[in-house]
């Protein structure tokens, strides 16, 4: 493992931002840090990149102490929000900083700083830009050239902080490819922070989902798609549709609706169960399998639809159907509604007691 | 979009009594006086203005002048650098405390800032007996009038700093230090050139300020003619010895250095705007 995490403890007065994190990264990997705002994500990258003290824990790179390191020996390359480039540079000496600031016996000569700056140019995809100011570029464009300035030192590490929080969606998913073609090229272990689950699941890895400043999951975007482990983890990865239901032997029941929980223990009890629109069922025709509901709208173009239906007592639901099986519901239609790969929560135990019960949920399952 | 807020050709009346009112207040209270000065310094022509600077106590006043303001501004802008450095980059406790306390020279009385210094440092201050067992005079010399300009122009660089480096943040810093920049590189490489317009402009207005103070240098200098009279202490000499072509003159050197500060800072002020582009979203 080149990067390993352990156990790292940070506290903002009395707001705990990191509560015991531990994480390894592989050489060369492209991990996600995920979660909302207040996870403790960004915490994290600052602690990597040596901007923040950490109360407790280690962290080792390559086997060398990293918190015993200062920020500038750490050979890491920062990509903020909102760039951070240094505004009166041009971008080729934006590009140039880091290896221009180096102590005289270690600094490349002119011309292979030169050299490195077209290379990282042609990396980034803004050949012919390196005359400009940064106020003169598009925000896509800043971005580019806050990656390269970055990757010019080679770091050890690179570290980027929701590099795509202050873009519009369509530069957004273009720049995705980019970077992980970037980071493809240079062969970077990169550690990237985001509260996007899209951005995440498409780029990295392996994604951390983060929540209330521990790791909730560790695994492959497609680990996490397929076996969700807590609640949170399940809502905060897709869109659901939630109904309360009562929880028995690993079922849960309400109304004629009956469906297996997810999880080899999930407790017994009165609880809420949630579950993507597509893996939503709608039934027309008469039966008795099936929470009673009403067909509201029928929306969507193309191969597939999103059938919007309400339960008797109020509760709407999205179902994704294909063309087809969406084709037989028209509004107003009753229906009988069933569910796959049903998730339970218990909100009324977690709400009362919340942290003992989050730590015995992460132990269990 | 740009037709809507734009002000439509026409009559209007309200308009243009406001211009008037605001151009003739203007030329009364700040044109007309320094106008005057000009006009009553060459009043007996060129070689009576000229024979005002023979004078030798005229050059004494003149080069102690340039030397309070030598010591006084460089000193001032380092405090104000570092000042502005601290409250902009970084969090601590008495943060707003120091804030407020920067501008209470702006509000003080320049008279009540001499008189700090005489209460600390004179014959009868805190330190007054032991400054003179050990034979160093501070109040009425050089080291006095410095203390009181310092203390009166001590927000000036500042207060120009503090807005545009809370405006830009720590975040280049940040990325400069993450790069390999040690402390001394990350400010001459990254802060001091995204400042520097602001910075020359503090320091030009505290360069005015600090070569026209009377109030604070009045208390504190003594007044002794060739020796701890500033050009302001001058002019006031002059003009209570019915020397009134003398007094305009050494008013006019002080307008003219004025003039030239306007003249100055509103080139910077263009200078800055071009330099210091935003960096917000494209």
């Amino acid at each position: 493992m080149a990067l390993i995490i352990e156990s790292i403890v940070k506290q903002f007065g009395r707001f705990p931002a990191l509560n015991g994190v531990s994480l390894e990264a592989r050489d060369g990997e492209f991990l996600a840090l995920l979660g909302p705002s207040g996870s403790g994500k960004t915490t994290l990258l600052r602690v990597l990149a040596g901007l923040e003290r950490p109360d407790q824990g280690r962290v080792l790179f390559n086997d060398q102490d990293f918190l015993a390191l200062p920020t500038r020996q750490r050979g890491v390359g920062l990509v903020f929000q909102h760039y951070a480039l240094f505004r009166h540079m041009t971008v080729a000496d934006n590009i140039a900083f880091g290896l221009s600031v180096r102590p005289a016996r270690a600094r490349p000569p002119k011309a292979a700083i030169k050299a490195r700056v077209e290379e990282l140019l042609a990396l980034a995809q803004i050949e012919g830009l390196g005359g400009r100011y940064p106020a003169q570029l598009s925000g896509g464009q800043r971005q580019r050239v806050a990656v390269a300035r970055a990757l010019a030192v080679e770091p050890r590490l690179l570290l980027l902080d929701e590099p795509f929080g202050a873009l519009d969606a369509k530069v957004r998913k273009e720049l995705r490819g980019e970077l992980r073609r970037i980071h493809d090229a240079a062969g970077v272990t990169t550690i990237l922070v985001t509260h996007d689950q899209e951005e995440a699941m498409a780029l990295s890895d392996r994604v951390a989902l983060m929540n209330k400043g521990r790791i909730e999951q560790l695994g492959t975007p497609d680990e996490l798609d397929r076996a969700p482990r807590s609640p949170f983890a399940f809502e905060f990865l897709g869109e659901c549709n939630r109904l309360a239901c009562e929880v028995s032997g690993g079922v849960a029941r309400t109304d004629g609706f009956a469906a297996p929980v997810l999880g080899s223990s999930p407790g017994d009890g009165q609880g809420v169960v949630l579950f993507r629109p597509h893996d939503t069922r709608l039934h027309a025709g008469a039966g008795t399998q099936g929470l009673p509901v009403r067909v509201v709208k029928v929306v969507g173009r193309g191969a597939a639809r999103t059938v919007e239906c309400q339960a008797l007592s109020g509760e709407r639901f999205n179902a994704e159907l294909s063309e087809q099986q969406a084709g037989q519901f028209e509004p107003g239609q009753r229906a009988r509604l069933t569910a796959e790969r049903v998730m339970v929560d218990f909100p009324a135990v977690r709400a009362s007691r919340p942290a003992p019960v989050a730590n015995l949920r992460a132990a269990t399952l | 979009m740009s037709a809507a807020l734009t002000v439509r050709p026409g009559f209007r009346p309200g308009r243009w009594i406001a211009i008037i009112l605001a151009l003739g207040w203007i030329g009364l209270v700040i044109g007309l006086p320094v106008a005057l000065v000009f006009v009553q310094a060459f009043s007996k022509g060129v070689e009576t203005f000229a024979a005002t600077f023979a004078e030798p106590d005229a050059w004494a006043a003149i080069r102690l002048t340039l030397l309070v303001a030598a010591i006084a501004v460089p000193l001032n802008a380092a405090f104000g650098i570092a000042a502005a450095w601290a409250l902009t980059k970084f969090e601590f406790r008495g943060k707003s405390l120091l804030l407020a306390l920067i501008d209470l020279p702006l509000s003080l009385s320049p008279v009540v800032a001499g008189l700090v210094w005489v209460l600390v440092f004179g014959a009868r201050g805190w330190f007054g007996p032991m400054l003179d067992v050990a034979g160093v005079k501070i109040i009425f010399a050089l080291p006095g009038i410095v203390l009181g300009t310092v203390l009166v122009t001590a927000p000036l660089v500042a207060r120009e700093l503090i807005p545009l480096m809370s405006a830009q943040g720590a975040d280049e810093e940040l990325a400069a230090i993450t790069l390999g920049a040690g402390g001394w590189t990350v400010f001459g490489r990254v802060t001091l050139p995204n400042i520097r317009w602001a910075l020359l402009h503090g320091v030009l207005l505290c360069n005015a300020r600090a070569m026209g103070e009377f109030g604070a240098v009045s208390v504190l200098s003594g007044k002794i003619r060739g020796l701890t009279e500033t050009l302001p202490l001058h002019v006031e000499a002059l003009y209570n010895d019915y020397d009134f072509v003398g007094a305009f003159a050494a008013a006019a050197l002080l307008a003219g250095l004025a003039l030239v500060t306007l003249a100055l800072k509103t080139l910077l002020e263009r200078l800055g705007r071009g330099e210091t582009p935003q960096t917000g979203e494209a």
